[in-house]
């Protein structure tokens, strides 16, 4: 290690720290860029279809008119369910590893849901594929299409081709694959309230359920609201899992076993394909999905300021 | 019904509920474990590793989707550990609390959970176009701007979780900040980082969708990454999507070798940064 005196500072400290600066700016321009070259690259879209982009469900690269509405609302659909699904299975979860299981179980249990949130999408997109739309269409699917009258209330919802490549299956697969990373930071955020809580809550005279309900999940809501939103944000971005499974179609999504289509799954579909219009109602897909996701990890990142997951 | 009696099944069927949802979560997980593995293993042989991506109906391997994906990784990885860590040691050592530390913080935490398609075309736009072409290039730093926020934000965490008497020790031998840096923090904080670059390059290896229109694909063995270039998770997204059962023997052998690869490289980590609790 060289001495340095203050008369004759280091030559390299500026420069150190001139790189550093300049690979923190990176990030910043990498969004700012990202924000540039999805609004120029969507702009013929945009200032072709106007506010209808948005409003339109036709999707008709013949014609070349092109509106969004079938791919957001199956965007969204998608992601609420899979979080319907997920979100409560993933609290039990947490809440299991936690305070019912026995250390020695809990342990590796733990260890490995933290490892299946690592597993790429893909894996699980190909598994919806081959192996659960398949079983659904057999098993789900076909009885309740034969058994329900289709100009009934339900017959509308669940109506649809009996092939597994839906909506609703895309939501569950989408639900097990956020599944793991939720419940792994749940646990995390009730293994950061201190003992005390919860022994006081038990000396009061709690159910173990009071404890929970009452005491523990409230302790950690802002927390447990962030990791929703995170969760949310993934469920929303995901492109492989959903494409491999959702049918790929543009309609708009009328029934919960029609086939659909998400913002990434159109993108990730037709990009290599499209040129023209259709290349810049892709990107300009992109865009709509950015807004939304930004605006999503941004009230996240807000409520979990003090944690970092 | 008295009020004890009440609270006492209401209790019961919470413990009941929540262990039913725990077995019904893990068997999903195991199911698809298990899935992977009875498709994949049928797929795994000595022509994986030595053989190309084959046409439909033909014998093959993925020896050029493991090498471009391996090459391809491995120069995103470059990118994101460069940029990572000083960005992360600039956010932890130099700038981090003033207003534009903030700033780049919050936007590494959104860039960090960013849907990676999203990253796909901010490189086609700006590289993939330029350039005139899809590129292993434009792939490989697709890839990386995927890896860098996770490789800035563990440094940051690491680094700021080395005890302030190590830098004070380095200021009172007259060390200027960037030796103090380089010598002291970043040597104590050594296994931490390289934690953090391993889950990076997890994350990354698996990525399919911010290949599809930046490397595209490649049906042959090739090292000159300005032109478009093999990937694991590229030859698995059609090869599974299509209709020929070699194919898809061939698409799970791929997802099983990425998943292998993955729990891998993730259980190395954890362990390096286990080692480090320990001492």
């Amino acid at each position: 290690m060289s001495l340095q005196s203050a008369r004759h500072p280091d030559p390299v400290d500026p420069i150190f720290r001139g790189l550093a600066f300049a690979a923190a700016t990176t990030l910043l321009l990498t969004l700012g860029g990202l924000i540039v070259a999805l609004m120029i690259g969507g702009w013929p879209a945009i200032s072709k279809f106007g506010f209808g982009f948005l409003t339109s469900s036709t999707w008709n690269p013949v014609t070349e008119v092109y509106g969004a509405a079938g791919p957001i609302v199956g965007t969204l659909i998608t992601a609420v369910l899979s979080l319907a699904i997920a979100l409560p299975i993933a609290v039990c979860v947490s809440v299991f590893l936690t305070q019912y299981c026995p250390k020695q179980i809990a342990q590796p249990v733990s260890t490995a849901i933290e490892l299946l949130a690592g597993i790429p999408s893909i894996v699980y997109g190909m598994w919806g594929l081959f192996v659960f739309a398949p079983w659904f269409a057999r098993t789900v699917q076909l009885p309740i299409l034969t058994s329900l009258d289709p100009e009934s209330f339900w017959g509308k919802l669940l109506a649809g081709v009996p092939n597994g490549a839906n909506i609703f299956t895309a939501s569950i697969v989408l639900a097990i694959m956020i599944l793991p990373y939720m419940s792994a930071v749940f646990r995390e955020l009730f293994r950061s309230i201190p003992p005390q809580v919860r022994e006081a809550a038990f000396g009061l005279g709690c159910t173990s359920y009071e404890v929970v309900g009452s005491v523990l999940i409230p302790y950690v809501k802002k927390g447990m609201i962030g990791v929703v939103m995170l969760g949310f944000g993934r469920a929303l971005g995901e492109t492989m899992a959903v494409t491999f499974i959702i049918g790929n179609s543009h309609r708009f999504p009328d029934s919960l076993f029609a086939s659909g289509s998400t913002l990434a799954s159109t993108i990730a579909n037709e990009f290599n394909e499209a040129s023209g219009v259709h290349l810049a109602s892709l990107i300009a897909l992109g865009l709509v999905l950015f807004l939304i996701t930004f605006t999503v990890l941004a009230i996240a990142r807000a409520l979990l300021s003090s944690q970092r997951y | 019904m008295d009020r004890a009696l009440r609270r006492k099944i209401a209790n019961q069927a919470f413990v009941v509920i929540c262990t039913g949802a725990a077995l019904v979560a893990l068997a999903a997980l195991a199911l698809i474990m298990f899935s992977l593995l009875t498709k994949g293993v049928g797929g795994v042989d000595l022509m994986l590793f030595t053989a190309d991506t084959p046409a439909p109906d033909s014998p093959g391997g993925l020896r050029n989707a493991i090498i471009g994906s391996i090459l391809m990784c491995g120069v995103a990885m470059m990118i994101a550990v460069v940029i990572g860590v000083l960005a992360g040691t600039w956010l932890a050592e130099i700038g981090g609390n003033t207003p534009y530390g903030h700033v780049v913080r919050f936007l590494n935490d959104v860039l960090l959970s960013a849907p990676s398609i999203l990253i796909g075309l901010f490189v086609y736009w700006w590289v993939v176009v330029p350039m005139g072409g899809f590129s292993g290039w434009a792939g490989a730093i697709a890839l990386g701007i995927l890896a860098t926020p996770i490789v800035t934000r563990t440094t940051e965490d690491i680094l700021n979780l080395q005890p302030n008497a190590l830098r004070e020790a380095g200021m009172a031998l007259g060390a200027s900040q960037w030796v103090t840096v380089r010598s002291i923090i970043w040597k104590a904080a050594g296994a931490g980082m390289l934690t953090g670059g391993l889950l990076g390059f997890a994350r990354i290896s698996g990525e399919t969708a911010p290949l599809l229109f930046t490397a595209l694909n490649n049906q042959f063995l090739s090292f000159d990454m300005s032109k478009p270039f093999a990937s694991l998770p590229g030859a698995i997204y059609p090869f599974a999507m299509s209709p020929y059962e070699t194919w898809n023997t061939l698409a799970w052998a791929g997802a099983l070798l990425i998943t292998l690869a993955v729990l891998g490289v993730n259980i190395l980590g954890r362990w390096l940064a286990r080692d480090k609790d320990h001492k």
